[in-house]
């Protein structure tokens, strides 16, 4: 690799788009994109895409995206632009750096998904199964069945 | 539309819920963009150089291990450009190998110094602490929006 490397895709920006849905996968998504790309570079990837170009192009992008499943679709920024020499995988092996951080949300982001379809509920609304002991599995279950094992 | 500093910076969640409220979120990757596409003598370099140990000076004290000073000059500007914060406590990916303690603390209390709005949260545990999540960030951005 080079020591310098110039400067890629100069004036543009990149965003990330995951999706954590049961409705649409990345492959979905990326035809929704393709359909009003005139001007973006789309790099699909296992958790989502990436969308490079001018702001308000990409914006546009987005926005069209967004619509098949809001509340499961998440965007981020991106510094480097897909493929770069410097962080693409291709390049240096291994994951990723930004990897791990998005491996840790990616984990927790159902509940992030319920609280945005949930958002105009009242506050002080439980929902009926929520803290709803009965359906859970009962302690005298399981010693019986450790006895049964036992 | 106020420009909203979220740590941890690299936050897919802080990032997505900002924006999606319709303020500006000023993560990192901002920093990183700004770096990459600047043509110079020293362009882009692989990672960060000495150059940035020092601009990070203006932030932290020169005692200051250089890691802490590098991340400074990618955290700094942020906070001087910030209108608001969102914080989280305690993140585990931003400690360890993909971050620092230290830096967490200098940012935390660089922000509370700046006298801005701040919102500071825990991620949530659970479904029902996700929708409270979802909820404070929403109506803490909504009252950005009618603040004088």
């Amino acid at each position: 690799m080079k020591d310098t490397i110039p400067p890629l895709y100069s004036g543009t920006v990149t965003k990330y788009v995951f999706i954590e849905s049961y409705k649409a996968t990345p492959d979905d998504i990326v035809a929704r994109a393709y359909e009003i790309s005139e001007k973006v570079m789309i790099k699909e990837t296992c958790f989502g895409l990436q969308v490079t170009g001018q702001e308000d192009d990409v914006d546009l992008v987005i926005s069209h995206i967004r619509e098949l499943d809001p509340s499961h679709i998440f965007v981020k920024d991106r510094g480097f632009p897909p493929g770069d020499p410097r962080r693409c995988r291709a390049n240096l092996g291994g994951a990723r750096p930004g990897y791990f951080g998005h491996e840790y949300e990616m984990g927790f982001i159902r509940r992030i998904t319920t609280g945005l379809e949930r958002l105009d509920d009242s506050p002080n609304y439980v929902p009926a199964s929520y803290h709803d002991r009965d359906s859970c599995f009962s302690v005298e279950k399981l010693i019986d069945i450790i006895n049964k094992e036992a | 539309m106020a420009k909203v500093f979220i740590y941890p910076s690299t936050s897919l969640i802080l990032s997505d819920l900002v924006s999606r409220f319709g303020h500006k979120p000023l993560g990192t990757a901002l920093s990183v963009r700004e770096k990459i596409q600047t043509a110079g003598l020293d362009s882009p370099p692989l990672q960060m150089t000495p150059e940035d140990a020092k601009k990070g000076l203006r932030w932290a004290a020169v005692e200051v291990p250089s890691g802490v000073r590098g991340r400074m000059s990618l955290f700094g500007p942020l906070i001087d450009e910030a209108e608001a914060a969102i914080l989280i406590h305690n993140p585990e990916f931003a400690f360890g190998c993909m971050g620092c303690a230290r830096t967490d603390e200098l940012v935390e209390f660089l922000v509370k110094q700046k006298e801005i709005p701040v919102l500071e949260l825990n991620y949530p545990s659970d479904e029902e602490e996700g929708v409270k999540f979802v909820r404070s960030i929403r109506d803490f951005l909504k009252g950005l929006e009618t603040a004088p």
